[in-house]
């Protein structure tokens, strides 16, 4: 009595994804309170959305406020809902999309270890100079520099570091603010 | 007005002063301090349950029958973790629980000790938030925004894990103001955006093929919002339908209903919802068994879309007018401005519309091949209906998951809201005896059914005793084909049936199992004793386990297959097709 009945696949339908994907900056305003990181990188985990940068801190110890600047990529239908999603947390305060609003300013701090002698350590201070790197930690064989800027510049300091005896980096992650004299 | 008390005693306190009437719970080596505290007054009636799950869909049960939050107490390791699966129902399916968790004491959290698991961890994703309380002077505070949390807004589980120090360790009692709740972050919207809402009644105002598509958003707002759905609707003309979890909220009666859309719902809902030109979406969420294929989902129409939750707005389907609101605040609202603009319902307007309707409901897409020498699964769901329907008493249905749930949903009618409890979102199977628990403390005096499948009804048999410990009559009404039906009809569609262990071998003898538990069990085999053997099951007074045996491998029918769209769908053969359907429709039923 079954014959009438089509195969078709698949208890559920895939559709293909016709959006590209961008990359965006949130700002998430939260109560500090134990568990929210928890909270807001369980929520990317479980509906599938991608981390590229996070970080956290406490901002206003009076009102016991984070921040959290999260670095996403996803297509501008997915990015609505990470916002969404965010916003139906119960500690989460406001959510803004620094990069559809458009008008922020981004930073990030890196510490960079460098180890050379000769003619690679003239070469390391020249650059790190140039890149406005501060010493930070010095040995006769070895720098650590802190440099900050945007990713980018960091991405190639980093890149130009590497010949000349990169052995590691730490890196904050992006913190973003919006410009002008309005506040979150 | 602080008081001095333990923190188990604040817990009992609380819940007291919420109103709350009867918990459902278990007791263990954590929760002792909190079941002492209990002992001691009889302000909150507790329900022993025989496992955790089943509290937590008792508790289900007892929300969605009574819209007020169920509350569940279960201890520490294994007693939280066995209420995993009611909670995340409960998350899916909006329903606003209150569950406390009991923890080791806080200087052992962290070093593995005798019955402990991370709850906070474990539940952060399936509930709607959740408190590890570390400090017994935020307990009442807790508790109580606990309550906040779970009803308002979109209703949801919350967890409140209490420590056992917390709970012997002594503070001040107090009952916070709403205002002072900490979470000054959670503050949801119920008042939809007036020009949203005008511009959704202009749409409609000039609606040729306009159709209400209702879910349980009308439900969780309340009893008014289901008469204001159904003023709206006499206002408009409208043809309405509804989701699974909706059901009820629109009463089956009226000619205006088209019975349930989605993979199992009507020929008129899902070809309606296909054709239409405005789509006015209440309280429901675009559930992928209601959409089908996406990109063909109702293709030429302007939607218009309420919901109090705005994540779930633009998060499938692409909708043009939202309306981020409570579905009741926003009902009034269109009645309101509908009644400004006119006078008149659009029956002339949408006339046309009508007959194409009533075209495609003279197909019939819910008959089936009756027999005379084997009960037919959806026929006793009828003979059931039309037995109950003579009742005095409220009639209250829940339901197990699988081919009897959508059976119950095609062939039992409802005309009023918080009367249908079933898992939508999860598909728990075990779900529905223990929900019938609920819904009959809830309501003593009411004929509470669940409509059961012999493999969903054994996840959550125990609770059984539970029934009888209690003397909640409820009635089991299991459909037993000796299957697992939708899994056997999915493995006909996609797996060239082959029955990878989709029957039910080594059944009980559900008549003797009834009786082992101090219930009554009825058996029934032939058509033509049913309607005698239903009127023995409702006269009986205590818990009945009924056997029925139905046709065993019955397809549950109409179905859109996964990845099709709305006019795609496979009627029964016994569908009444005339000239509806063109030669490619044909090929498909």
């Amino acid at each position: 009595m079954n014959a009438h009945l089509q195969p078709t696949g698949s208890a559920y339908f895939l559709t293909q994804e016709t959006q590209q994907t961008e990359r965006h900056t949130l700002s998430v305003l939260v109560d500090n309170e134990p568990g929210i990181l928890a909270r807001v990188v369980g929520l990317f985990s479980a509906r599938g959305y991608n981390i590229e940068s996070l970080t956290v801190s406490e901002t206003e110890h009076g009102r016991r406020l984070s921040r959290i600047t999260v670095v996403v990529i996803a297509t501008p239908k997915t990015l609505v809902q990470i916002k969404l999603q965010l916003e139906r947390l119960v500690p989460v305060h406001r959510v803004h999309d620094l990069t559809a609003e458009g008008n922020y300013v981004e930073r990030e701090l890196a510490l960079i270890k460098v180890k050379g002698t000769g003619d690679h350590r003239a070469e390391t201070l020249r650059l790190a100079e140039a890149f406005r790197a501060h010493i930070i930690d010095a040995t006769v064989e070895s720098f650590v520099f802190e440099v900050t800027g945007k990713p980018d510049k960091i991405d190639s300091f980093i890149a130009l570091m590497s010949p000349l005896g990169l052995v590691e980096v730490v890196r904050t992650g992006l913190a973003a603010i919006g410009r002008g004299a309005e506040g979150m | 007005m602080a008081e001095k008390m333990t923190g188990a005693e604040m817990v009992i306190q609380a819940l007291a002063d919420q109103g709350v009437e009867h918990i459902f719970g278990y007791p263990g080596g954590a929760a002792l301090p909190i079941y002492d505290a209990m002992f001691q007054q009889d302000q909150v009636q507790h329900i022993l349950v025989r496992h955790e799950q089943g509290a937590t869909h008792m508790a289900e049960g007892y929300a969605r029958s009574t819209g007020k939050p169920g509350v569940v107490l279960v201890t520490s390791g294994p007693g939280a973790t066995n209420a995993v699966t009611g909670l995340t129902d409960a998350l899916m399916d909006s329903i606003p629980l209150v569950c406390i968790t009991a923890q080791v004491p806080t200087t052992l959290i962290g070093t593995d000790g005798f019955q402990e698991c991370d709850t906070v961890g474990i539940t952060r994703s399936c509930t709607k938030h959740n408190y590890l309380v570390k400090n017994v002077n935020d307990l009442p505070r807790v508790l109580h925004e606990a309550f906040h949390i779970a009803t308002t807004g979109r209703p949801g589980p919350v967890v409140i894990d209490i420590p056992k120090d917390i709970q012997f360790a002594v503070g001040e009692y107090y009952k916070p103001e709403i205002e002072t709740l900490r979470h000054a972050s959670y503050r949801p919207q119920v008042d939809g955006d007036l020009k949203a809402i005008e511009a959704a009644v202009d749409l409609m105002l000039k609606a040729e093929r306009p159709i209400f598509y209702t879910g349980g958003g009308v439900i969780n707002a309340g009893p008014e919002a289901s008469e204001n759905l159904r003023e709206l609707a006499e206002l408009t003309g409208f043809p309405v339908t509804s989701t699974l979890m909706g059901l009820g909220a629109f009463p089956a009666s009226d000619p205006q209903w088209m019975g349930m859309l989605g993979m199992h719902g009507t020929y008129e809902a899902n070809m309606a919802m296909h054709d239409c030109d405005v789509m006015i979406n209440i309280g429901a969420r675009f559930d992928d068994r209601i959409t089908g294929r996406i990109d063909a989902f109702s293709p030429n129409s302007r939607k218009i879309h309420v919901d109090i939750d705005p994540s779930s707005i633009n998060k499938i389907i692409r909708v043009d007018v939202p309306i981020v609101g409570d579905c009741n605040r926003v009902l009034e609202e269109m009645i309101r401005i509908w009644r400004s603009r006119t006078n008149q319902p659009r029956t002339e307007a949408i006339a046309p519309w009508w007959k194409q309707i009533e075209k495609w409901r003279a197909v019939g897409s819910l008959n089936f091949k009756n027999s005379d020498t084997v009960i037919k699964p959806q026929w006793a769901i009828q003979r059931l209906y039309e037995a109950t329907k003579q009742q005095s008493k409220e009639v209250y249905i829940t339901t197990e998951v699988g081919q009897h749930q959508m059976w119950a949903a095609q062939h039992f009618h409802f005309d009023k809201p918080n009367h249908w409890m079933t898992s939508g979102g999860l598909g728990t199977m075990g779900y529905g005896l223990p929900a019938a628990v609920g819904v009959q403390v809830a309501h003593p005096d009411a004929l509470v059914i669940d409509i059961a499948g012999e493999a969903s009804v054994q996840m959550t048999m125990q609770e059984m005793s539970t029934a009888v410990q209690y003397r909640l009559p409820i009635k089991i009404f299991i459909l037993n084909n000796e299957r697992m039906g939708m899994v056997r009809q999915w493995q006909d569609l996609l797996h060239g049936s082959r029955y990878a262990h989709s029957y039910s071998e080594s059944l009980p003898d559900f008549v003797k199992l009834a009786e082992a538990y101090g219930g009554r069990g009825i058996r029934c085999e032939s058509p033509a004793e049913l309607d005698a053997a239903i009127a023995e099951m409702l006269d009986y007074d205590g818990p009945v386990l009924f056997d029925v045996i139905v046709e065993k491998d019955e397809n549950c029918l109409p179905m859109i297959p996964s990845g099709k769209p709305h006019n795609e769908i496979i009627l029964p053969d016994t569908a009444n097709l005339g000239s509806i359907i063109d030669e490619k429709g044909r090929a498909l039923v």
